[in-house]
């Protein structure tokens, strides 16, 4: 009966980490570049709708994603323009754009679609063999795809960070720009680069939620995960793996408090709810340290021979 | 040198003037792709509410908590930490002051509306006084720390007045709407204009904001709260207690945005229920930028942005478009005006671009 | 790899700023095998101007020539690609990226993807080899000293193709047999046909590494030529020279009681090692005592320590007899003690207070010019209005913000504040850094005043002029210690000069 109860929280909580490991990743490269988004959460939603319009007028899964990283893209270029360009704010600016995804999908939601519509876009699937394996087939084996693309984008990130050429200048950027630029490398259009990649993969893991999740859309669907992914980067040291394991911890949480409510232990709904975010809370009290070994350069825009 | 004031101002507001104007441009691109006219949209958002008692009345009840919430924004940003929490401390603060009022529904007005204030104050003020701790102690980001208490604020406050709090009349009749029951007529803040929802809460604001500016810039602990978010360096070589006075600016802060849940509680809606904050949290923080983070800014920023939230629901009534474009549209704003930032801060930049203006004469240095 | 810089010449290069002209109408030439020596105080533009050769600033005019081409060099890279490199005083190393990767990251940045670090690590071992320069390629930034890091510079500027290398203050931050063996690879580099361009203050290594010397004084070039033709004292002369007529010291101060005592005192820096090494001082009521000193020496260490914003390890500091050793700075503020900072912007004003504000800074919870927590609006505005006019502060009026001001302006604004306080001693660190001339005739005036109110001041500057102009005695500051005191009456130049370069006691000039 434990047994039970454990693999299923297992198994509940490995694809309840699929978003926040896509946007966490993709907040990740930002931070590395020494760039700080707060407004992966507005992007995420506005990914979550326009993945879901699209599904449910073409059908096509597919371009329900496609059209959800290019809307990532399209608010990544907004927000690197701002962050890079106009040097504004980090802070405030990812508020900002984080009151524009939420505003637009809430308003786009209630003129194109209006009420609970629902599709049928992506779902779980056995995998070959390995779906069968008792016990560990069932937890790791049953997802849809874009959990495997999720975690499978862990070790990528990892090999694209540390042992490519760009992965290098990315490290260098959020360390020491001025090093970087006196050795001929374009800092800012690396950060573009960052936040554009980093804005796709929060578009991405807002569709992720729709498609492939719950198969509808709502307002505030997201209900914070986009401001935990950035949390958790702090959390993972900025490090892929450690990202991975953060994004674990928490959806494990979030399959405990809902298995709370299904098995109807007696506690209030509302305050489980409350888990994660105390959750969130919690990590971040802890890993002050941490954030002396983080990206010098965060939060900080470039300017090339400022004497500071 | 009045001259170069004088042309300093224009610059200002030349930019300023042009920011926002980019907002509403790119606004009336979503406009359009909500399948609204944009130019019928803008027209009735921005003159509608205008027209007669109703909107010009609810313009100021709107104008009320948006100044309260924008001033202790204020307060936070002028000692160097983003306060992005109204929304949690607005219901801490409603809740709080909730309470009061339904333990003591017989303390007669003058004893019982100055209680609940307080008690909302205080209830605002440890909800943003946790983050202002861990920012100062432990130097845990504010902005993430404030989302995270707004979403748990939320649950709290929900499991509240859909528990114990609930209206026993609700669970009588089992219709179960999360809320609690009407406060004592004792708890009501009085209606200025009749047949209106307009309140004494407006001038609670106003009086409050400029309390506000006194105590900002006519005290030792103003000047020293704004010493330390302006050049921390400085301020710790005269004295000043950075930490401390960070927790400080957040219990404020925070306190701020609690009594903006009082005021809807005790003038709006005379009970604590579910939608009572109403994005004022996030409103708030426009209104306090808008105003140039000044008290004597935030009374008209927060009638302006009244206006456009009132406008918005005009809005969506005779051109069918959401009225929550509107966050879409403040979230616009606020881009524009952290994006403007650098065309003050950049002074070389600036020499340029006045001097392409002419309003400043190339080498005009008369003090180099 | 770029073809070898023969013949480099950089003609009637201009550099403005806001408010500062940075070079003025520069010439310079160099040929391949020669190492020259740019020598000038701080300020005096030798890093802007090796920052326009190397591609970080743009000269509003000048040209320069490669080879007899003209060339644009717009940005660093395109300065490696004429082979040029540098090595700036603050490192430009990434630290938690290693050796190898920091050297790639100049290698591969025309590559996305393919990072061959193997290739990378053959040309650093190829280059150390030829140099004799030895490093880890696996070691971590971090964990490298300061003359590791250097070398890792010179590795990776050298890898990089360099054949014109400029070194911005080398020796700056390394120990004297660091220092020689630097000199010596120089040398080598020179003889194979590379050149150098070495930029610096101290007086000694100029002599003994280079061919050729140009001295930059506040902006323009006012001497170039052979170093062996000169001794170390001339060179110090043409660095610190200034024709102006500066308020001078007339009468002798009284041999007065002491008003701070520095005794013995032993702190560390930012590095690690003892920034003050055992330094004693005293100074008199009435005296203005000089510190006279190379940048770097422990001054910075020294005015923090006096004003309690570090701690000493050991010693004690003594203000009018009372002990002052390690208290908070508003401890010593209380009991007397003025400071105009060097860091202006930051730690002597608020720069987005206004000038009323910040004019207010020490005592604005003080009466009378707060009651019980209140500002007094009216005492505060007539105090200020009457130091602004006292002190001839240009400004709109005293709202405007202290960060619209100038320099020179703000200076007076900490100078109005400080000496209104009437303190018992005053430290003044750098006063006069970056003002133009009226203005630092003006700051020495009121030095001279509050001189001549009993005030003791400690005057720390790298202007050799100012010392000898209006201080009492000057004292050297080296390597954390006070090597030497100079009474007025026997202090010249040429012996300042060659203090601060840590000679004692030279019987003849070099």
């Amino acid at each position: 009966m434990i047994l039970d109860f454990i693999i299923g929280i297992i198994s509940a909580g490995i694809p309840l980490a699929a978003p926040l490991l896509l946007a966490g990743l993709g907040e990740m490269f930002n931070q590395r570049a020494g760039v700080f988004n707060l407004g992966v959460e507005g992007i995420m939603l506005m990914g979550a709708f326009v993945g879901f319009l699209v599904v449910l007028i073409v059908g096509s899964p597919i371009l329900g994603l496609l059209a959800a990283i290019a809307v990532g893209a399209l608010m990544g270029l907004l927000m690197a323009v701002v962050s890079v360009k106009f040097k504004a704010q980090q802070g405030i600016s990812g508020i900002g754009l984080f009151m524009l995804g939420w505003g637009l999908s809430g308003t786009l939601f209630r003129v194109y679609i209006g009420g609970v519509t629902s599709i049928t876009g992506i779902k779980p699937f056995s995998f070959p063999l390995l779906g069968k394996i008792p016990v560990i087939g069932e937890i790791f084996f049953q997802n849809n795809i874009l959990v495997y693309i999720a975690f499978l984008l862990v070790p990528i990130s990892w090999y694209v960070l540390n042992k490519t050429a760009w992965g290098l200048k990315v490290r260098a950027v959020g360390t020491n720009p001025q090093a970087a630029d006196t050795l001929g490398i374009k800092v800012e259009r690396i950060r573009f680069q960052c936040i554009i990649l980093g804005s796709m993969m929060a578009g991405l893991a807002g569709a992720y939620l729709t498609i492939a999740q719950t198969h509808i859309f709502a307002d505030n669907i997201t209900a914070g995960r986009g401001f935990i992914a950035v949390a958790l980067v702090y959390f993972g040291r900025w490090k892929p793996v450690g990202i991975m394991w953060g994004t674990l911890l928490f959806s494990l949480a979030h399959a405990l408090q809902r298995s709370i409510q299904v098995y109807g232990i007696n506690f209030p709904y509302e305050i489980a709810i409350i888990i994660p975010y105390l959750l969130v809370i919690v990590v971040l009290a802890l890993s002050y340290k941490s954030q002396l070994l983080g990206p010098v350069a965060l939060g900080k825009p470039f300017i090339r021979g400022s004497r500071e | 040198m009045k001259k170069k004031l004088y042309s300093e101002a224009i610059y200002r507001l030349l930019i300023i003037v042009i920011a926002v104007f980019s907002a509403l441009f790119v606004g009336a691109i979503l406009l359009l792709i909500a399948k609204a006219n944009p130019l019928t949209a803008y027209y009735v958002m921005f003159t509608e509410p205008l027209s007669g008692k109703f909107g010009l009345t609810e313009i100021l009840v709107r104008a009320a908590p948006l100044m309260l919430v924008g001033l202790g924004i204020a307060i936070s940003f002028r000692s160097g930490i983003l306060n992005i929490g109204g929304e949690g401390q607005i219901l801490i603060g409603a809740v709080f002051g909730a309470f009061i009022a339904l333990t003591f529904p017989d303390l007669p007005p003058y004893i019982l509306l100055p209680l609940v204030f307080i008690a909302s104050f205080i209830g605002g003020a440890i909800w943003g006084g946790i983050a202002g701790w861990m920012k100062a102690y432990l130097s845990v980001n504010e902005i993430l720390s404030t989302i995270m208490l707004n979403y748990i604020a939320f649950q709290v406050y929900m499991f509240l007045i859909r528990g114990p709090m609930i209206d026993p009349k609700e669970v009588a009749y089992g219709t179960g709407v999360p809320q609690t029951a009407l406060l004592s007529k004792n708890a009501w803040l009085v209606r200025i204009i009749p047949a209106s929802r307009l309140h004494a809460g407006i001038i609670i604001a106003v009086v409050l904001a400029i309390l506000v500016y006194i105590f900002l810039w006519k005290t030792t602990i103003g000047y020293k709260l704004r010493a330390a978010g302006a050049e921390a360096k400085a301020a710790k070589y005269i004295g000043v207690n950075v930490k401390n006075y960070l927790v400080l600016a957040m219990l404020l802060s925070g306190g701020f945005a609690g009594m903006a849940g009082a005021i809807e509680v005790c003038g709006v809606h005379h009970r604590a229920l579910e939608s009572i904050s109403a994005g004022y949290g996030f409103s708030g923080i426009v209104v306090a930028l808008f105003g140039g983070l000044h008290p004597l800014g935030i009374i008209p920023a927060s009638a302006v942005f009244g206006l456009l939230i009132v406008g918005a629901d005009m809005m969506q009534r005779s051109v069918t478009v959401p009225a929550s474009i509107i966050l879409a549209i403040q979230g616009l704003i606020i881009l524009a005006i952290v994006s403007s930032q650098i065309f003050f801060s950049n002074i070389g930049l600036k020499e340029k671009i006045m001097i392409k203006l002419k309003l400043m004469k190339s080498g005009d240095k008369d003090d180099t | 790899m770029s073809e070898i810089i023969s013949k480099l010449e950089m003609k009637k290069i201009t550099k403005k700023f806001p408010g500062v002209l940075a070079c003025n109408n520069i010439d310079i030439y160099l040929k391949s095998g020669e190492i020259l020596a740019l020598l000038g105080e701080n300020g005096a533009g030798k890093t802007t101007l090796m920052n326009v050769l190397f591609g970080l600033y743009q000269p509003e005019h000048g040209e320069i020539f490669i080879n007899d081409k003209k060339v644009i060099i717009n940005s660093p890279r395109t300065a490696f690609s004429y082979g040029i490199g540098m090595v700036h005083q603050h490192f430009m190393l990434v630290p938690n990226l290693t050796v190898l990767e920091n050297v790639a990251l100049g290698l591969t940045s025309k590559n996305i993807f393919k990072l061959d670090l193997n290739k990378v690590r053959k040309r650093i071992e190829e280059v150390s080899k030829e140099y004799g320069l030895s490093v880890n390629p696996d070691a971590y930034i971090w964990q490298l000293s300061v003359g590791e890091q250097q070398r890792v510079e010179l590795i990776k500027v050298l890898c990089l193709g360099a054949n014109l290398l400029i070194l911005d203050e080398p020796t700056a931050a390394l120990t004297p047999q660091e220092t020689d063996e630097l000199i010596v690879l120089l040398k080598q580099m020179a003889e194979k046909g590379r050149s150098v361009i070495f930029i610096s203050h101290k007086l000694n290594e100029v002599k003994a590494v280079s061919n050729r010397v140009c001295v930059l004084r506040n902006g323009s070039l006012v001497y170039e030529g052979k170093t062996r033709k000169h001794s170390v004292a001339t060179l110090a002369e043409k660095m610190a020279g200034r024709e102006i007529s500066m308020p001078a010291l007339n009468e002798k101060s009284q041999a007065n009681s002491p008003i701070l005592e520095i005794k013995n005192v032993f702190a560390k820096g930012n590095m690690g090692t003892m920034a003050l090494d055992g330094l004693s001082l005293t100074v008199s009521k009435g005296e203005i005592v000089g510190i006279a000193g190379v940048s770097g020496n422990g001054q910075k260490e020294l005015a923090d320590v006096i004003n309690g914003i570090s701690h000493i390890q050991s010693g004690k500091i003594l203000l009018n007899s009372k002990n002052i050793t390690n208290l908070s700075p508003q401890h010593i503020i209380n009991k007397g003690m003025g400071y105009i900072p060097e860091d202006r912007m930051h730690e002597g004003t608020i720069p987005s207070f206004s000038v009323k504000e910040n004019i207010i800074m020490k005592d604005y919870n003080k009466t009378p010019l707060s009651k019980k927590m209140f500002l007094q609006d009216k005492i505060i505005e007539k105090y200020s209005q009457k130091l602004i006019s006292n002190f001839d502060i240009k400004c709109p009026d005293n709202k405007t913000s202290c960060a619209s001001l100038s320099g020179g302006n703000v200076q007076k604004v900490i100078l109005a504040r400080e000496l209104s306080r009437k303190p018992k001693m005053l430290i003044a660190a750098y006063p006069i850094r970056g003002l133009d001339l009226g203005a630092a005739e003006y700051v020495h005036e009121q030095l001279l005043e509050a001189r001549s109110e009993n005030i003791g001041i400690l005057l720390i500057s790298e202007e050799l002029d100012e010392l000898l102009d209006i201080c009492d005695r000057i004292a050297v500051i080296y390597e954390g210690k006070i090597l030497d005191i100079l009474d007025r009456d026997i202090a010249t130049k040429t012996k300042l000069g060659l203090l601060m370069a840590g000679i004692k006691n030279e019987k003849k000039a070099i």
